[in-house]
């Protein structure tokens, strides 16, 4: 049923948009989000042009800059991946940064009590500790989800705050660092507890695990039975029933995965960038992660290409700043972006036709 | 792999329509000349009309002050990785000088100013130093004690409200200075303690007045960064005392007197001395007597009678001529132990990691 927009118009949907139209739609989005912003930009006396050759300059234009993208980019395309797992069954995940709060509880806790185990010993225990503690989280909206039909964007949501809040607890209490002056931060983590870094830059080698998990999720929800499964389960429960697929098992089994996998990237944030807990250890990754999954049409690698993209976005805005642009003007301008975007994926499913004039 | 293929022409047309831009501006490397280039790193937003914008204020006089000066400033950088980044950045935009303004920015900063000898690293509040980063601060203890002596006169309910974000040093001895204060001129007062856990949380401030007053406080103080609570405390017509800036205008019926920083001078002496080359790193901690880093504004002459306004300023001077310290003894804690023998005070190692409170002060430090 094509739905009327004005006069004679009507949306129609269309089967598959073809690759050039794609292109030109994505390249037109993204011009008028630049524009729209130029616009904004102006009208409070800057100059667009400055701004943008700024951050492009910030986030790929020098070594540091891809650098510290990459650095940025890790707990996004984790997160994300985490969350695109479940999507895939439709079940909105949207409690990625819980379950990244909960896999960074995980792995502080290995690495405060047991900071002097080897290294090769110590690190895959925090991240064991990361993937279970980030994969219960997932698991507890799961149960009532799959026995009573519970909706999980909610009770994703809900356990977010408290995740958070159980972290401020252990920063402000327990785990307080004794010798650090009564400020709510844990005490460093040893060498041993800390992900190397890659050279004299900040990225850790926990940027391995992106390329690990993307592949392997990409090789899983395509070509195995499992992935298909998940597919079917999204689309129609009770045509999974039908076909034999336990429907109650794999919902578990896939909030559980997305779960971890957030936390995992919990782990390597405090790990591998951090080197100790704290309050506010995330600026919302996790929430983040939901736009760049859906952007990344829930394929795997497409998700590292857009979390890059966003790792960018983010390292080119902080640097703004350093030009003496208010920080508002950054998140405005990432905001103006997406939404053009988002807007534009319009016109890739649907058709703008104009009714036929009956004789 | 059909979306797959999308993604990437997706970012490839994000490069290109970027690239296109980039090539359509010339960048302009501003760095003329003998300029000194000096960045300023703020937790929150100048516009918070507190603690960073009395560093902002300092940054503006620094700016019109010295003639081969160039200085930018990036608000709202959290405590976290993100600041270290910023640091890094502001390194690579050819800051010399780089003042990073919150107590949690220390390591970062220690970090990145061990990568970076050549520049001079700047922070407050903290008590990390090396060879190119020293501290700077205000014995805000000072003002603390002669703002606490408004608060005692004009309470009527003996009870005083303070909100604290956390238990560090520098804010338990504020209370501590401001209790003193308070019970020099009214040896009845009390003063509770509410723990916003956070420099920079107006929300939360509020709802932290609101509770303040509601336990009988009628006179409010604060540690934390904005002049919510003071607009809390005059639409529930309680007094307030102001904290890092001249409050006075946000909420003329409540606000007796503030303290504030003045840093202005102070950026100068830094730049000027990394100019000729004779900085070296220190713990920096001005007092009243040090060009007027620390002081109180003006009193509010509604509500605070001339005769009192005289027994401060007297009470100030002692202070500047080194007469009088907040910390004198004989102070108790809050178990009744002799914290200070009479005619004694405080060291600054004991001032700069008080963690008991005086008597007087209802709450407990948040302790692990």
């Amino acid at each position: 049923m094509p739905l009327k927009i004005f006069g004679d118009w009507r949306l129609k949907k269309v089967e598959q948009a073809s690759p050039l139209k794609t292109v030109v739609i994505t390249l037109i989005s993204i011009c008028l989000g630049l524009l729209f912003s130029a616009l904004l930009l102006l009208f409070t006396g800057n100059d667009p042009g400055e701004i943008y050759g700024d951050i492009v300059f910030a986030s790929v234009g020098s070594a540091y800059g891809w650098s510290e993208t990459l650095v940025e980019m890790t707990p996004l395309a984790l997160c994300a991946l985490g969350v695109s797992v479940a999507f895939r069954m439709k079940l909105w995940n949207i409690g990625a940064e819980g379950q990244f709060y909960m896999g960074a509880f995980g792995a502080t806790f290995c690495a405060l009590h047991f900071p002097n185990l080897s290294q090769w010993i110590l690190l895959p225990l925090m991240f064991v500790a990361a993937l279970i503690c980030g994969g219960i989280w997932g698991l507890i909206p799961a149960i009532p989800k799959a026995l009573w039909n519970v909706n999980e964007t909610i009770s994703t949501l809900l356990l977010n705050y408290i995740a958070i809040s159980w972290v401020a607890y252990l920063v402000f209490g327990p785990w307080k660092d004794p010798s650090g002056n009564n400020f709510p931060l844990t005490a460093a983590f040893s060498n041993n507890a800390s992900i190397p870094s890659i050279g004299g830059t900040r990225i850790s080698y926990a940027i391995i695990l992106v390329a690990v998990f993307a592949v392997v999720l990409f090789l899983l929800l395509r070509h195995s039975k499992w992935g298909y499964e998940i597919r079917v389960s999204g689309s129609s429960r009770k045509a999974a029933e039908y076909a034999g697929m336990n429907y109650v098992r794999n919902i578990l089994v896939v909030l559980f995965i997305s779960g971890a996998i957030s936390g995992i990237a919990g782990m390597t944030e405090v790990s591998g960038v951090l080197h100790k807990l704290q309050q506010s250890i995330s600026p919302g990754y996790g929430y983040t992660a939901i736009i760049i999954a859906l952007l990344g049409r829930l394929n795997p690698l497409s998700i590292v290409l857009v979390s890059f993209l966003m790792g960018g976005l983010v390292v080119g805005g902080y640097d703004l700043q350093t030009l003496g642009f208010p920080s508002s003007i950054s998140s405005m301008f990432q905001g103006a972006i997406l939404f053009f975007v988002l807007a534009g994926e319009l016109f890739c499913n649907y058709r703008l036709v104009r009714k036929e004039v009956q004789a | 792999m059909k979306s797959m293929k999308r993604t990437i022409l997706f970012a490839v047309c994000a490069e290109l329509v970027f690239a296109g831009v980039l090539t359509g501006c010339g960048r302009d490397s501003s760095s003329s000349g003998n300029e000194t280039k000096v960045a300023f790193v703020y937790i929150g937003p100048v516009g918070d009309y507190g603690y960073t914008y009395a560093q902002d204020q300092g940054r503006k006089y620094l700016q019109s002050h010295l003639k081969n000066v160039k200085t930018t400033f990036v608000e709202n950088i959290p405590e976290t990785a993100d600041c270290e980044r910023t640091f890094e950045q502001l390194v690579q935009k050819g800051n010399k000088i780089i003042f990073g303004t919150s107590y949690g920015y220390m390591d970062y900063m220690a970090d990145v100013a061990k990568r970076y000898p050549n520049v001079v690293f700047m922070h407050g509040s903290g008590y990390k130093t090396s060879k190119n980063m020293g501290t700077y601060f205000d014995r805000d203890y000072q003002a603390r004690y002669l703002t606490g002596m408004a608060a005692g006169k004009y309470t009527k309910t003996n009870v005083l409200g303070f909100i604290a974000p956390f238990g560090t040093p520098e804010v338990v001895r504020n209370i501590d200075a401001f209790t003193l204060g308070a019970q020099s001129v009214n040896p009845n007062v009390k003063v509770n303690v509410v723990w916003t856990n956070s420099w920079d949380d107006p929300p939360t401030e509020k709802t932290a007045a609101n509770s303040l007053i509601d336990a009988r406080a009628d006179v409010l103080a604060t540690h934390v960064d904005s002049p919510s609570f003071a607009q809390a405390a005059q639409s529930k017509k309680v007094l307030a005392i102001g904290h890092n800036a001249d409050m006075q205008k946000y909420a003329p019926k409540s606000v007796l007197v503030s303290d504030l920083s003045n840093w202005g001078p102070y950026f100068v002496n830094v730049v000027k001395s990394v100019q000729d080359h004779t900085w070296k790193s220190s713990q920096y901690w001005g007092g009243i007597k040090d060009n007027n880093v620390i002081d109180i504004s003006s009193f509010n002459s509604k509500l605070v009678d001339k005769d009192f306004q005289n027994v401060v300023m007297q009470k100030r001077q002692d202070i500047i001529d080194g007469k009088f310290d907040p910390f004198q003894g004989p102070v108790y804690d809050q178990s009744n132990k002799l914290k200070v023998q009479q005619g004694q005070n405080l060291t600054d190692a004991q001032l700069l990691s008080i963690d008991w409170f005086v008597k007087g002060v209802q709450g407990t430090i948040p302790k692990s």
